[in-house]
């Protein structure tokens, strides 16, 4: 019954800050395509790499908030002026930091990531060389 | 078949291996604790604290009141820059607390997010207008570039147009004397 009630309350919640939104038609590139598939091609790339803001773990290619529409705008608009993708990436990430990029970047922070799974696959090595070289001298 | 080898088994684990499971339980258990206790922050704070606002010049969004563009924030006077939208609920309830700013000398532009003129005028009629000039961004152009990610938000832009501070989320009546310290901090 508890649980009922907290649902009832968070679709409640949910239904208000639905209604809290703005009636702005989406801005001119949010939902159309760009005329050249190639570009296109590389615009969608782009935006299913970009986080958007303002919801929980969806890219901007995969949301239907306004603000996500207004950055698929802008980034189909550089693309179509021959803007890398990747410096609108680093363009926004000067802005919202990481945050904001699915692509994730080598950087002080974010280096153990990317040696944690050398160094595993090291240590396997190790281990099974010296488990390999004990099984010779058993048999 | 003489050769006498060593029994295989498994190796008996030191003592102190008994507790291991537990400990790992303490360990998630105070994680656990940890994240009720301090929630995460799902704010996106802005990269461009320290940075000159990039060049942008914005129509007027009200009658009366003169559009919004990067020269109006170097005449080397400290300024606050609120993003707000008609749409958005916590900036009706800010819109008091912005007029206490103004009122104790703030000086308040604002750009209004995917506003309609009607909409706006509405909400400034309701709400009163704090604002010295107000900017209408119709795609969100600026606050992109301004690295902010929702309403209401608040910058506070020294003298030369560098961004200060930003303050995510409505302005309570009780951060009245640290917007006024971030301001006075700006201008030095």
């Amino acid at each position: 019954m508890k649980r009922l009630v907290g649902l009832v309350a968070g679709v409640a919640l949910f239904g208000a800050s639905a209604l809290a939104n703005d009636t702005m038609p989406a801005a001119p590139y949010a939902y159309r395509q760009l005329s050249d598939p190639a570009k296109e091609a590389r615009a969608v790339a782009l935006m299913e790499t970009i986080r958007c803001l303002v919801c929980q773990s969806q890219s901007i290619a995969d949301s239907d908030a306004p603000i996500a529409g207004d950055m698929r705008s802008q980034i189909r608009q550089r693309i179509d002026a021959g803007e890398d993708p990747e410096a609108i990436r680093g363009w926004l990430v000067q802005r919202y930091g990481d945050y904001v990029t699915y692509a994730p970047r080598v950087t002080p922070v974010t280096w153990p990531l990317f040696a944690a799974p050398l160094a595993l696959l090291v240590l396997a090595a190790l281990l099974l060389r010296r488990r390999f070289k004990g099984g010779e001298k058993a048999s | 078949m003489s050769e006498t080898e060593k029994p295989r088994g498994p190796s008996r684990a030191p003592g102190w291996a008994l507790w291991l499971p537990l400990a790992l339980f303490g360990g998630v258990f105070a994680l656990v604790v940890l994240g009720l206790v301090h929630p995460a922050s799902h704010d996106v704070p802005s990269q461009m604290i320290g940075k000159p606002l990039p060049g942008f010049a914005l129509p007027a969004a009200a009658d009366g009141k003169p559009g919004v563009a990067t020269r109006d924030f170097q005449n080397g006077k400290p300024r606050l820059l609120n993003i707000f939208a008609s749409w958005c609920i916590p900036c009706g309830v800010e819109a008091p607390v912005l007029a206490e700013l103004a009122r104790q000398g703030a000086e308040i532009d604002g750009i209004a997010i995917r506003d309609h003129r009607a909409d706006l005028a509405a909400f400034l009629a309701r709400n009163g207008n704090p604002y010295t000039r107000l900017g209408a961004d119709d795609v969100s152009a600026v606050q992109l570039a301004i690295g902010s990610s929702g309403v209401p938000e608040t910058f506070v832009i020294d003298g030369h147009g560098v961004i200060r501070y930003q303050h995510i989320g409505d302005i309570r009546p009780e951060e009245v004397p640290m917007m006024l310290e971030k301001l006075k901090e700006a201008s030095q």
